[in-house]
């Protein structure tokens, strides 16, 4: 579905995107996993033909966006990062006349706005204007808006950002729904949980890179131990990092906490206790995504 | 049918010239927006209506019955109001195409990112200039035709060539829009619209709207004959009262140039914008 080969970016002096090859193939979902500047949305703006390439080259459906960018669009989804209803409309109109914007006819985007409104659960809210929704419900229309043409190709930029947990999981839920419907997806986050729960397989970018690649649970086993011992100190004994690495394979200090990868954390934390260390608190966990990417970058994911 | 189809399908055969992508011969469907937007905003549209009629009743009819007659553009005299009617005409065109293009545009650019929604559509910014400017340019008409349906009750129109009228307003709304689209593409905050205001309220006022161009003295008449609303003016005032000689064509050359060249910076300066 897409194809990029030493893929780059430049505004001016700054080079947001610098140099990616990345592969995502039918059916699948695929994420860009990074911080804020990481280069994740210059990427997707590319693909999405809203974005000239620097150089390098990228296929999107099998088409160059240079030459066919509006072929390509007409079968893309798009959802940006931040939201762009049209505030002027209602909440069907919104889905009626953007269909209208790809050339599908009067009839058939009236239809479709009617199940999209559903799959929204947004029926009831239908001839209401955009901007008394809710955040969640704003999300969702854009959702329900990039669908309105079918796309082969599904692209969204940091989807729940800004939404509460509630809405963030309903999210989730459609998008699943998608994906078993077998529409491919590609995904920006800065969330590693979302990363996980959404995505089949994703690169981690830092600064413009990739600098690790895989489906969630290799990425982890790769670039992570099994277990992640938490533990906080009372500022006066906070010991050194040499003398919590006796009982772990890794140990990364965080300003507010330590942080001891390990196999088991439980025997860890047994050891420390017998070495007389004693933590404030201790929390035994699994790695995760965010562990992936403090190791590969040495910085935490979320500010 | 897929979207894929109809992508590029209905382009027209010089659409080639532009560059790749730019133009999906669709910019109706913008122009379909508007209309399903304006059925919420219809009272702006309303007031747009009223103030030339405003300035009509004020001007014309009040100081009209001071001033008197006046000499009409070939000569022969014409009363106060009929002289200033066409001079409102070609404003009101002007007024109504440079705030939708400015204003609503910026709106548009600026805080609802919809040219960026538009762009992830098979839509390219030509399709949007072209859209936004017809629809300032549907407004400007529907204003021009309002007002000729008033000067026409009013009986302030003395030649059928008044006809011609509509279609010169047309151009002359197109021209604005097409220029103030432009215009809006350079702003950066609300503060530069004050320069949009400084632009189009002295040549309201001081562009042989109100009174003849013989008032000022041949330095200051140069600088007037440069305005584009001069143009617009001379031009309805010549088709309202019947004056039709050759020199019209000129004014409506200006118009042709002032909307191609409106057109061409508006689509490179959204591409540059949004596309980038």
């Amino acid at each position: 579905m897409v194809q990029a080969r030493d893929l780059r970016k430049r505004f001016g002096a700054f080079e947001a995107v610098r140099g990616i090859d990345v592969d995502v193939a039918q059916g699948e979902v695929f994420g860009f996993l990074g911080p804020n500047g990481a280069g994740k949305s210059s990427t997707m703006r590319m693909i999405a033909c809203v974005s000239p390439r620097t150089s390098g080259s990228l296929q999107v459906l099998g088409m160059d966006p240079d030459r066919d960018g509006p072929r390509i669009r007409a079968r893309l989804g798009v959802v940006p990062q931040l939201d762009n209803l049209d505030t002027e409309l209602s909440v069907r109109e919104n889905l009626e006349i953007y269909g209208r914007y790809f050339g599908l006819p009067r009839r058939h985007v009236r239809a479709k706005a009617a199940e999209l409104l559903e799959f929204a659960r947004l029926t009831e809210r239908a001839e209401d204007r955009v901007e008394p929704l809710s955040g969640g419900m704003k999300r969702r229309l854009t959702i329900a808006r990039s669908l309105v043409n079918d796309p082969d190709l599904l692209l969204l930029d940091e989807p729940t950002t800004g939404l509460d947990p509630q809405a963030r999981h309903l999210l989730w839920e459609r998008l699943y729904q998608l994906k078993r419907e077998g529409v491919t997806q590609i995904i920006t986050t800065h969330y590693m949980d979302e990363a996980e729960q959404l995505c089949d397989r994703l690169v981690v970018m830092d600064g413009g890179v990739i600098v690790a690649e895989g489906s969630p649970a290799e990425l982890i086993e790769r670039w992570s131990t099994r277990e992640v011992l938490e533990l906080r100190f009372a500022p006066a004994d906070r010991p050194g990092a040499a003398d919590l690495e006796r009982h772990a394979e890794r140990v990364e200090m965080l300003p507010d906490r330590a942080l001891l990868y390990t196999a088991d954390g439980e025997r860890s934390q047994a050891a420390l206790h017998s070495a007389g260390l004693r933590p404030l608190s201790a929390l035994v966990r699994r790695s995760t995504l965010e562990d992936v990417f403090l190791r590969l970058t040495g910085r935490t994911l979320v500010d | 049918m897929t979207a894929a189809d109809t992508a590029t399908r209905s382009a027209p055969g010089w659409a080639r010239l532009l560059p790749g992508g730019s133009y999906a011969g669709r910019s109706r469907m913008l122009l379909l927006r508007s209309a399903t937007a304006s059925r919420r905003t219809w009272p702006a549209i309303v007031s747009g209506f009223a103030e030339p009629v405003f300035y009509l009743l004020a001007m014309g009819s009040g100081l009209g019955s001071l001033v008197g007659e006046l000499p009409g553009p070939d000569g022969r005299p014409i009363s106060y109001a009929a002289y200033i009617a066409p001079g409102l005409l070609a404003a009101s065109a002007m007024n109504g195409a440079v705030f939708d293009a400015t204003f609503n545009v910026f709106f548009k650019l600026k805080y609802n990112r919809l040219y960026d929604a538009m762009l992830a559509t098979p839509l390219g910014p030509v399709d949007i200039a072209l859209g936004e400017i017809g629809w300032a340019l549907l407004r400007g008409g529907l204003y021009a035709t309002g007002f000729l349906s008033v000067m026409a009750v009013a009986g302030l129109i003395t030649s059928p060539w008044a006809l011609l009228a509509l279609p010169a307003a047309l151009l002359v709304a197109f021209a604005f829009a097409a220029v103030g689209m432009a215009a809006t593409s350079f702003m950066r905050s609300w503060q530069d619209f004050d320069l949009v205001t400084l632009a189009v309220l002295p040549m309201f006022l001081f562009a042989t709207t109100f009174y003849p161009l013989g008032v000022y003295p041949r330095p200051l008449q140069i600088l007037v004959e440069c305005l584009p609303l001069f143009h617009a003016v001379e031009l309805m005032r010549g088709l309202t009262t019947g004056a039709v000689q050759i020199g019209l064509l000129g004014h409506l050359a200006y118009f042709l140039v002032m909307a191609a060249v409106g057109v061409v910076v508006a689509a490179r300066r959204l591409e540059a914008l949004l596309l980038r």
